[in-house]
């Protein structure tokens, strides 16, 4: 547990700054949402995006799946399960999709989580996720499957995602599938470079570009 | 081989490339609004970067304003104070802020492409992901989260990794009463929700040549809900016409000049996509959604699909609609027409010729909310405020209102609302609200019967909204 708030306190810092958390490995537990489609405004519900900071989401990711139109527990809610724990996060199909707000990452890290699995990925909330060092690990169909069942059944089993290696395992086992990154974007979350970083060293070339727009 | 319109436009604005990643895309306008632009201020400030290119940048109130009483004080401390931010961070840093109140304050998607802002050929982002209505005109326009919005203060570009490409073609003439929202959400409905991901798609065929602008951004407007990054339409004569004489659109020998190159975008013949599809325009009927995602729609005269999938039941039991049933007669006590997908004049027009001389239904509350002051004002000019007013609707302020619900204007718990905007995700339109959604004019019809009808039957109906 101390860990935990430990971990949450370490995610909570690298929010309030500028600079990456850096990400290599994680062992953990997994908490499973075996939900397709699961959208931004499930995420982080629009009502709580009047904050003009990054700190706070993490109270109400899934606010409304957590809790009921009464402010009572869900406790058929995996979240709320006190079985399941942990800092990965498997979920189902199309994970991330609709709303671009980032605050749906600033939401999960806030949480705790630091890995999201899932067999497909909405764009806009993968991105997001990259800049934040939220690692999206995105397997095949038949892998999720058996990562849900197996965490189901199993909460105490814990799951290795190496980003070096670029795999994910189901520890004490051998079912491990590898998972694809952008070079660039696993470059950055292992170093904790930002993309901020990069385009401000090409001051010089972006100049140079707009000087030779002739329209 | 071909260059496509993506790539004619993509490869205009590539400063560098990344080896073996991604390139540095040149952006041309930056649109931001209080809800997605306050963090990367303060990352900006925090690390002392100055915003690099101001005067591309443009801003307006829109997410979380009222649609009632805009001149008075915002009640809502969080909403006020977020718009006290905004008006600051532009102050600070030099950016054209048309906040609530100013005459062209509106929606972003809404205001931009009105103002001429938008042109053909540029790159656009904004920290919302329907930016892609921008590419109605030929554009780059597409969603980009927080932190991409402080990478284009800082830098005016983005480090990002060419999509793929996908057409979608339509062909024919589309049948009386079925509009622009209607076809879009039948590609939807026929592709999924995640067919677009990793695409760029440009919309071809007659169907969209035959659009008005204001179709073309309805239709682009909804690419994110397949997943696409974005959507584009070739620009056209259609195009230059609305583009031209607009406040910030190029004039005289500019425009020509302008007008000469943007002739040289569309997509050449022997251009290949990365996934095609080609649908026909007289199997699209006006269209609802059942269910608690954009791609859950079918033919209003068409039933709940039946489907074993975990997911699908339990949106279906959101929804409290039984698979296999039909929603006709569905009775429904809440209308919105608005939304950066619905809300610029001629969903009015539509709207307002339907509901001339009736009276919506009793049990019906009814939210007409432009999507800019400028559509207001026109609103009021063309008499339908009139029209509206006589029939029990109720026109409200300028606003992104009832779509994502962060001010007031919330759907109560469990009541069904068949609205305009672009997504029925769950309690998307306020806690554990309902959303159907469809075009304006079965908005309309909705609420005149109080209940879901078939347009596609009522034959006044077929002789106003006609093509």
């Amino acid at each position: 547990m101390l860990d935990k708030i430990k971990n949450i306190n370490k995610k909570i810092s690298a929010l309030a700054g500028s600079s990456m958390e850096k990400f290599t490995t994680l062992t953990s537990r997994a908490i499973p949402l075996a939900i397709e489609n699961v959208d931004t405004d499930q995420i982080i519900p629009a009502r709580f995006l009047k904050t003009t900071d990054k700190q706070g989401f993490g109270d109400n990711v899934f606010r409304d799946w957590r809790f009921d139109k009464h402010g009572s527990i869900n406790k058929n809610f995996s979240l709320n399960n006190p079985k399941y724990s942990g800092s990965i996060l498997v979920a189902g199909d199309n994970f991330g999709c609709g709303s671009s707000r980032e605050h749906a990452a600033w939401a999960l890290i806030g949480y705790g989580f630091e890995v999201i699995v899932s067999s497909f990925f909405a764009d806009i909330f993968k991105g997001n996720a990259l800049n934040n060092g939220l690692l999206p690990v995105q397997v095949s169909e038949g892998f999720l499957k058996t990562l849900l069942e197996t965490v189901e059944a199993h909460p105490e089993t814990n799951i290795e995602v190496n980003l070096e290696n670029q795999t994910i395992s189901i520890a004490n086992s051998d079912v491990s599938e590898s998972f694809d990154i952008d070079t660039y974007k696993k470059t950055c979350m292992i170093n904790g470079y930002g993309d901020i970083d990069y385009l401000l060293s090409k001051k010089e070339q972006i100049e140079a570009f707009e000087a030779e727009q002739t329209l | 081989m071909g260059k496509t319109l993506f790539d004619k436009v993509w490869d205009a604005h590539v400063v560098n490339s990344v080896q073996n990643g991604p390139q540095v895309l040149y952006i041309d306008k930056h649109l931001i609004h209080e809800v997605t632009s306050p963090q990367a201020f303060n990352e900006l400030e925090a690390r002392g970067i100055p915003v690099f290119r101001p005067n591309q940048i443009v801003a307006t109130a829109d997410h979380n304003t009222p649609t009632l009483n805009q001149d008075l004080p915002i009640k809502d401390e969080l909403s006020r104070k977020q718009l006290e931010q905004l008006s600051e961070n532009c102050a600070k840093n030099g950016i054209t802020l048309y906040e609530l109140g100013h005459k062209y304050n509106g929606i972003v998607h809404v205001m931009a492409p009105e103002l001429g802002i938008t042109q053909p050929g540029m790159t656009m982002v904004c920290g919302d992901s329907h930016t892609s209505t921008h590419g109605a005109f030929g554009t780059i326009a597409f969603g980009i989260g927080t932190s991409q919005v402080a990478q284009v203060f800082a830098s005016q570009c983005l480090l990002l990794t060419k999509p793929k490409s996908l057409r979608v073609t339509v062909n024919g003439k589309l049948k009386n009463g079925v509009l622009p929202k209607d076809v879009i959400l039948y590609i939807i409905s026929k592709l999924g929700t995640n067919s677009g991901t990793g695409y760029f798609c440009e919309y071809a065929g007659d169907v969209f040549e035959n659009m008005s602008m204001e179709g073309r951004m309805t239709v682009c407007n909804m690419s994110i809900e397949m997943g696409a990054r974005g959507g584009m339409i070739a620009p056209d004569d259609t195009t230059f016409e609305y583009v031209k004489g607009r406040k910030f659109a190029p004039q005289g020998k500019d425009l020509d000049k302008k007008v000469t190159y943007w002739k040289t975008l569309p997509t050449d013949a022997d251009a290949v996509f990365d996934k095609e599809y080609v649908f026909d325009a007289e199997d699209i009927e006006p269209m609802v959604t059942y269910g608690t995602n954009p791609g859950m729609g079918i033919k209003i005269s068409e039933t709940i699909p039946v489907d074993d999938n975990a997911s699908f039941k339990k949106s279906l039991e959101y929804m409290n609609f039984a698979a296999g049933e039909s929603l006709i007669n569905k009775p429904i006590n809440f209308v919105f027409i608005g939304s950066c997908t619905n809300s610029r004049i001629e969903d009015f027009r539509v709207a307002a010729n339907f509901i001339k001389g009736k009276q919506k239904a009793d049990n019906v509350t009814a939210w007409l909310v432009p999507g800019s002051k400028q559509v207001e004002a026109q609103i009021i000019e063309e008499g339908l405020k009139g029209i509206f007013e006589n029939a029990g609707f109720e026109l409200r302020q300028p606003g992104c209102s009832a779509c994502l619900a962060m001010n007031d204007d919330k759907i109560p718990q469990g009541e069904y609302c068949v609205s305009t905007s672009n997504r029925n995700f769950e309690g998307r339109q306020g806690q554990g609200s309902r959303t159907i959604l469809a075009s304006p004019l079965v908005a309309a019809a909705t609420a005149v019967a109080g209940k879901i009808v078939d347009v596609t039957k009522d034959i006044e109906t077929l002789e106003i909204v006609s093509h």
